[in-house]
């Protein structure tokens, strides 16, 4: 192995984890659309935590400073990322924790897994984290004949529903409340049958459902918030308590984290803390938040291990305006002002991370190619922009990415060639006045554009063309 | 005051009504308008398509086009929008320093028209007359791109005979996003149903926004459904008199 | 396994360091332009947001906390931290010091009384950092109901004042109102996995 092959920067390896659909966007995004139930739930859903949300962050006098100091910290971040992981390591490990450095899912899975063996159960117990889903830690675990048990509330439906997440804070939006009762009562072992659909009983069902379990699994996976490079601080922020669950009752606790989660100072906190509940939930502050430097002698796990995961993420950092996609903190307050994730849910994106921040991070993880669909998945509205507590500039990542589609294409395409015949034209204004005059022949496909070929005929679908007017602008202008 | 009209491609082939509104109001109002005719397109479709690097030529034309002039004016947020934030891009990408700081300088000039009207020209009172009641869409690229706030509310107040109603959910996309209307027709068509729903909720006669892009799919669907309510553009109320 | 894990070290921050590209690796300056600390404490404004947040708060002496704990309490088994004081647990709770109680002991309690170590006015945020009167994390995890004691002095405007008074290398637990979830429908509702009652109880400085 040379150093040159051992420093390209790769993306995620195929046939592991869930960063692929199997379908393209549009195509899946036809199937949620026709489910009325779905786009009623994401409806309601979207709009309670934009309101939510909305209020407390006008509570917040100095949210848009906040914002510049987010997106500040975590552009610095990217710039000193190999210095601040070794720096991380170096904390972890002085806290008497295990630090490992997984290149791909595949290598994070067989980790995890052999730490998991280790401890000789055959059970783990999971906090939510998107970092476990994106290498398909659940499947590499059963293989392995290791029962992992999710015990975030909406994981938990997910998981007992055998449904796939759809929300990068909240997997199991497209379910309400009613549905989820149906799951309960079907899946959940030793559930009373008397189970109502109040949130409250809900609540409990799964308080009950998952004490034992609780109480009696030796060893814990989770994902990490933040990680602080100077002191080896680990950050999970969570609301119903399974979290504290999980980083405090095992005797093992193993944290899967994306090496962009790092922050350099113990200070920086100060920033994400108040960025994050008010962007995610839309609470003031997350009921728990759990912080630990390695091993505390007598309290929680004594056994601390911290997975370091790439997994494409070397690939993202190449690309100089694509990097910011690895700012995201996992809030998704895109995702919910998204007018396309609320309608098509987060199932179309195929991708574990769903709606605008993932039209921009999967694609970039796998390579654009492989989910090529994506960035496309988009009208470039900006609200995801303007919601984003570290300012990514999400709709300049997606006409990037299209951008760098359209470069990957090795042929022309009818769309390369129209595209190119258009610029030409439109650089040649006798042309383009002469291209004008023709535009008056789509009169004869009438306002319903009968004979119209695709990707145009798309247009008249659900909508009439304009009547070409009797003179252009500057016909009426020559005249004057 | 000399104004350049940046007519923008899809007013001057499709809705020339806004874009000859926008003259005679800047006239009315004691400018001189110029129409610099070697204009074409801003390239916005190209970028925001995948294809800044045939936008190039298009963003050298637009920047010899305007360079000359001390004040452009498009009726369109999202041209002005692809003017100040994509020119510059697609010349550094391509290399050009020197276009990209020209298209910089293009691009401090340049004012959609409510920009235009409230800070630039400082008025808010035009002297129309519009008797409709009418619903106001911000256009996302308007709303969120440029930022124009209110400038067109301030300017829509004072048309007399004017009844203006909200638009419930206004700051939602219409659906359009260039050819996302056509690769995602289903989602797209989707977003427009809820905007027809909330423009109808309105009763107004009339919905109006500053880009022609959205008002044509606004409107053709609209049409479509047969709803009777009208698209115009922002400019064509402004214009209106008791006289016309 | 040590050799593989040394490699794809390196194999890591090899590719990191190729995406960069040559780097500076001084700091880069952030702009902290946002409220800094040392804010004013509004004591409502934290009785506010823990009420807000379904907590319910005393306000009260000293020497009055063991009338709350009675109130609250009474009656039952409580788990208290190696040294909570004394004088704030009535004749009238069971109260048992946790010396390496076991996970299922400590479930059987019905309540757990502990002091704070810092709280947060605008965010309605008591953090705990496992000090002698705080107690180890599962303490104040299991028991359905959990007492905390807060000294007015130990109070903060907001949580760039609670960093600075924090250590990290002690285990934290920031704790804002009873455990909750927003996992149906997206609206909250109070009770999940941690204590689902929260009692702040609000006490002069010494």
């Amino acid at each position: 192995m040379t150093s040159t092959f051992l420093g390209m920067p790769t993306t995620a390896p195929r046939g592991v984890g869930h960063l692929r659909g199997d379908q393209s966007f549009p195509a899946a995004a036809r199937r949620a659309l026709a489910d009325s139930q779905l786009r009623r739930n994401l409806g309601h859903a979207t709009a309670t935590i934009r309101a939510k949300s909305a209020a407390v962050i006008a509570e917040a006098p100095d949210w848009q400073q906040l914002r510049d100091a987010g997106a500040a910290i975590k552009a610095d971040v990217m710039a000193r990322l190999p210095e601040l992981l070794e720096q991380l390591e170096a904390a972890v490990t002085a806290a008497g924790g295990t630090v490992h450095w997984a290149a791909d899912a595949v290598e994070a899975n067989r980790i995890v897994t052999e730490l998991v063996a280790a401890t000789g159960s055959d059970r783990v117990i999971k906090v939510k984290s998107m970092a476990t889903q994106e290498i398909g830690l659940n499947e590499a675990l059963e293989a392995a004949g290791i029962t992992p048990v999710e015990t975030d509330l909406a994981e938990l439906i997910v998981q007992l529903g055998d449904d796939r997440p759809s929300h990068i804070l909240v997997p199991a939006i497209h379910r309400n409340r009613a549905e989820i009762r149906e799951i309960f009562l079907r899946e959940m072992p030793g559930v009373d049958p008397a189970l109502t659909d109040d949130p409250v009983a809900l609540a409990a069902a799964a308080r009950r459902y998952l004490r034992q379990t609780f109480l009696h699994t030796p060893v814990a996976v989770s994902g990490a918030n933040f990680a602080v490079a100077e002191t080896g601080t680990l950050v999970v922020v969570e609301s119903e308590g399974n979290g504290r669950m999980c980083l405090t009752l095992p005797e093992t606790l193993i944290t899967v984290m994306g090496v962009e989660k790092v922050v350099p100072t113990w200070r920086d906190l100060e920033v994400f803390l108040q960025l994050l509940p008010r962007a995610s939930t839309g609470e003031r502050m997350n009921p728990y938040t759990s912080m630990w430097t390695g091993v505390s002698p007598g309290d929680g796990p004594q056994q601390v291990h911290l997975v370091l995961l790439d997994n494409g993420r070397s690939a993202v950092l190449a690309d100089e305006v694509g990097r910011q996609a690895l700012h995201c903190i996992r809030c998704s307050a895109c995702l919910n002002v998204c007018p396309v994730y609320e309608r098509t849910g987060g199932h179309a994106y195929g991708s574990v991370y769903p709606g605008p921040i993932g039209a921009v991070l999967s694609p970039q993880l796998t390579g654009v190619e492989e989910n090529a669909s994506l960035p496309y998945a988009s009208s470039l509205c900006g609200a995801c922009y303007d919601a984003c507590p570290v300012k990514i500039n999400i709709p300049e990542l997606l006409v990037h990415l299209r951008a760098a589609h359209v470069t990957a294409q090795r042929r022309p395409t009818t769309e390369s060639i129209a595209m190119a015949a258009a610029a030409y034209t439109m650089d040649h204004p006798a042309l383009y006045a002469a291209a004008q005059r023709a535009a008056r022949l789509t009169r004869l496909a009438g306002r319903r554009g009968r004979g119209l070929p695709p990707p145009l005929s798309g247009w008249t679908i659900g909508r009439d063309l304009p009547q070409p007017p009797p003179q252009t602008f500057r016909e009426w202008w020559a005249e004057r | 005051m000399r104004i350049a009209l940046f007519v923008t491609c899809l007013a001057d082939t499709l809705f020339p009504e806004a874009a000859k509104a926008t003259v005679r109001l800047l006239e009315r109002l004691g400018h001189q308008v110029v129409f610099p005719e070697e204009q074409t397109c801003c390239g916005q479709m190209h970028v925001n398509t995948g294809y800044p690097d045939d936008a190039l030529r298009l963003v050298r034309r637009h920047v010899r086009t305007f360079a000359p002039y001390d004040v452009v004016v498009a009726p369109s947020g999202s041209c002005v929008g692809s003017v100040r934030h994509q020119h510059a891009m697609v010349a550094r990408r391509a290399g050009d320093e020197r276009l990209a700081s020209l298209a910089e300088e293009v691009a401090r000039h340049t004012y959609e028209l409510s920009e235009l009207l409230v800070d630039v020209l400082g008025v808010t009172d035009v002297g129309a007359y519009y008797p409709h009641r009418t619903t106001y869409h911000p256009t996302c690229h308007s709303l969120r791109m440029i930022r124009v706030g209110d400038r067109p509310l301030r300017l829509l107040r004072e048309v007399r005979g004017l009844d203006l109603v909200e638009l419930p959910q206004a700051e939602q996309c219409c659906g359009f996003g260039g050819t996302f209307a056509v690769k995602n027709a289903d989602t797209s068509t989707a977003m427009l149903a809820d905007k027809m729903r909330h423009v109808l909720a309105t009763g107004a006669d009339v919905c109006t926004a500053g880009d022609a892009s959205c008002l044509m799919h606004i409107g053709g669907g609209l049409s479509r459904l047969r709803a009777g309510v009208r698209t115009v553009h922002l400019a064509e109320i402004l214009a209106s008199t008791e006289a016309s | 396994m040590v050799g593989r894990t040394v490699n794809s070290r390196e194999l890591i921050l090899g590719r990191l360091r190729a995406a960069i590209g040559p780097t500076t690796t001084t700091p880069a300056e952030v702009p902290r332009d946002y409220r800094p600390a040392g804010g004013d404490v509004d004591l409502d404004v934290l009785v506010h947001r823990l009420t807000d947040y379904r907590a319910t708060v005393h306000r009260c002496s000293d020497a009055e906390v063991a009338k709350v704990v009675d109130e609250v309490l009474g009656g039952q088994r409580v788990v208290v931290p190696p040294r909570v004081p004394g004088h704030w647990l009535p004749a009238t709770v069971a109260a048992v010091t946790d010396e390496n109680l076991t996970a299922e002991q400590i479930a059987a309690f019905d309540g757990v009384v502990t002091a704070a170590a810092v709280a947060i006015a605008e965010t309605g945020t008591v953090v705990l950092d496992a000090a002698p009167d705080q107690g180890r994390r599962v303490i104040t995890l299991l028991p359905d109901v959990h007492i905390c004691v807060l000294r007015t002095d130990q109070v903060v405007a907001g949580a760039p004042d609670a960093i600075a008074r924090l250590d990290p290398n002690r285990p934290l637990t920031w704790i804002s109102g009873p455990s909750a979830t927003s996992d149906i429908e997206l609206n909250r509702v109070e009770g999940v996995h941690g204590p689902r009652r929260l009692h702040v109880v609000i006490v002069p400085r010494p």
